[in-house]
């Protein structure tokens, strides 16, 4: 019986990935406490908003402290979305905030103006392909050959020149971002694989394999 | 590489699908959760629910629609009808919508996209403009098209976009049920004005409806008559998109 770990702090639409987590024979727990960090097996942060807004309501829960202990016992951590943004250094969204910092990096805006000068639409609201990086080959944990199209919302991103903490990246008229990270037991999804259809639930699956 | 998307919309009224012709005219169709599950197992990317009858009895029905669509579906929906207030928006985000779609109560108090906007994030927030041609241009109608207005279309998406609004449904009162075309100069005109995707609406009837809608600049397309009424599948509709150099996710 494999229990997740589901951070509730006010952010997010946590009925999506509660059943998401369910139809791949995941066990969803809610949590609106840091209580009992040594218990959390797997730990997801979903996310859908705005950067300071994320980051005030974690500190305010004590979540942010909380993330950090856990990711030093080496379980599994997923951060979806927002809560993938929130993983890392800091952000520019609204005004430059600091995040928790579990992966060096930055959130920055997506660019309104890709390759050749064609306009790019934000927020980037779409279906769009995940491409990894070559330095994972070896030991590819998400199986993404086949450069899967997953569900994108978002208006900010975490730019690819994080080499070794890129694990796929993705582009939007030749602007490139990356769209899962990792850091050992730490990973990150910019997309929303509960709501991209087989591919994502497969990747929550592969997940839960950690 | 970004695809453009096909979305399903369904109105329902209480506990039921429902299909109409210009907005009027309703026949019961049967269980929305039903349509909505067989084209998502078809592949379709994202559902639209419009609770026709919110503004009239409270939202039980819809909300016990979302819940049961979450079970079984994981792909993005989208749900609108009577969203009136932050409150009413946030009642439906909570059941498990990833975005609302308002018309009449952001068109009577503009204010609200911006307050939506600001404590969801602009992606939740979707402006649904409903279009009617009238004396030269296309004009905002309201109260499921039951009223019409002397505000340009143009003007209000533009507006729409400022406050905030993160994406349009933009629906061709005048096409919508007719199943002879979309309002192509009218997707033309609104995409040529604003930054933000627009999903077209009203009027689809044949696979080149979808291309002719994405060289307009359409991000996507919005379909109900012909998928309730299992008119064409969304894997035709795809393989034709694809041999037409049109980026649709495959299959």
């Amino acid at each position: 019986m494999k229990k997740v770990y589901i951070i509730d702090y006010g952010m997010s639409n946590l009925l999506s990935i509660y059943r998401a987590i369910e139809k791949v024979s995941g066990v969803p727990i809610l949590i609106d406490k840091p209580n009992n960090i040594a218990h959390w097996d797997y730990l997801v942060l979903p996310g859908v908003g705005a950067f300071p807004d994320g980051m005030s309501e974690l500190k305010k829960r004590g979540f942010d402290e909380a993330i950090i202990e856990h990711s030093k016992t080496g379980k599994p951590f997923l951060g979806i979305c927002l809560g993938m943004q929130l993983m890392l250094s800091c952000s520019e969204e609204l005004e430059p905030t600091k995040g928790i910092n579990l992966i060096e990096g930055e959130v920055k805006a997506i660019p309104k103006v890709g390759l050749h000068g064609k306009k790019i639409k934000v927020p980037h609201m779409s279906w769009n392909t995940i491409t990894m990086n070559n330095e994972f080959s070896s030991y590819p944990h998400f199986q993404i050959e086949h450069k899967p199209y997953v569900y994108f919302v978002h208006s900010y991103c975490a730019q690819t020149e994080i080499k070794h903490t890129t694990y796929s990246y993705t582009s939007i008229d030749g602007f490139s971002f990356s769209s899962i990270i990792n850091k050992d037991n730490l990973w990150g999804m910019q997309f929303h694989p509960e709501k991209s259809g087989a591919e994502g639930l497969q990747l929550l699956s592969s997940f839960l394999e950690l | 590489m970004t695809a453009k998307r096909i979305i399903a919309r369904l109105d329902v009224k209480g506990n039921r699908l429902i299909k109409g012709i210009h907005l009027e005219g309703w026949r019961f169709l049967g269980d929305p959760c039903d349509f909505s599950f067989k084209y998502y197992k078809e592949g379709i990317d994202e559902i639209i629910y419009i609770d026709a009858v919110a503004s009239l009895y409270n939202r039980e029905s819809i909300k016990e629609i979302i819940k049961k669509t979450t079970e079984n579906v994981f792909v993005p929906i989208t749900v609108g009808g009577g969203i009136r207030t932050l409150e009413d928006a946030t009642e439906i985000l909570r059941s498990g919508a990833d975005k609302v779609a308002v018309n009449t109560g952001a068109f009577k108090n503009p204010e609200l996209i911006k307050k939506i906007s600001n404590r969801f994030g602009k992606q939740c927030m979707v402006i649904s403009i409903q279009a009617k041609f009238k004396n030269g241009e296309w004009v905002v109608a309201y109260d499921c098209a039951r009223e019409y207005s002397d505000i340009g279309v143009i003007e209000w998406a533009i507006q729409a976009a400022e406050l905030g609004a993160g994406e349009i449904l933009l629906t061709s009162v005048d096409k919508e049920g007719t199943q002879k075309g979309f309002d192509i100069d009218l997707i033309d005109a609104v995409c040529s004005v604003v930054d933000i995707p627009v999903i077209a609406c009203g009027g689809f009837g044949k696979k080149d409806d979808f291309v002719s809608a994405v060289n307009c600049g359409a991000d996507a397309i919005a379909i109900a008559h012909s998928l309730h009424y299992d008119k064409i599948t969304i894997p035709e509709i795809r393989s034709f998109a694809l041999s037409k150099n049109v980026q649709v996710r495959p299959s």
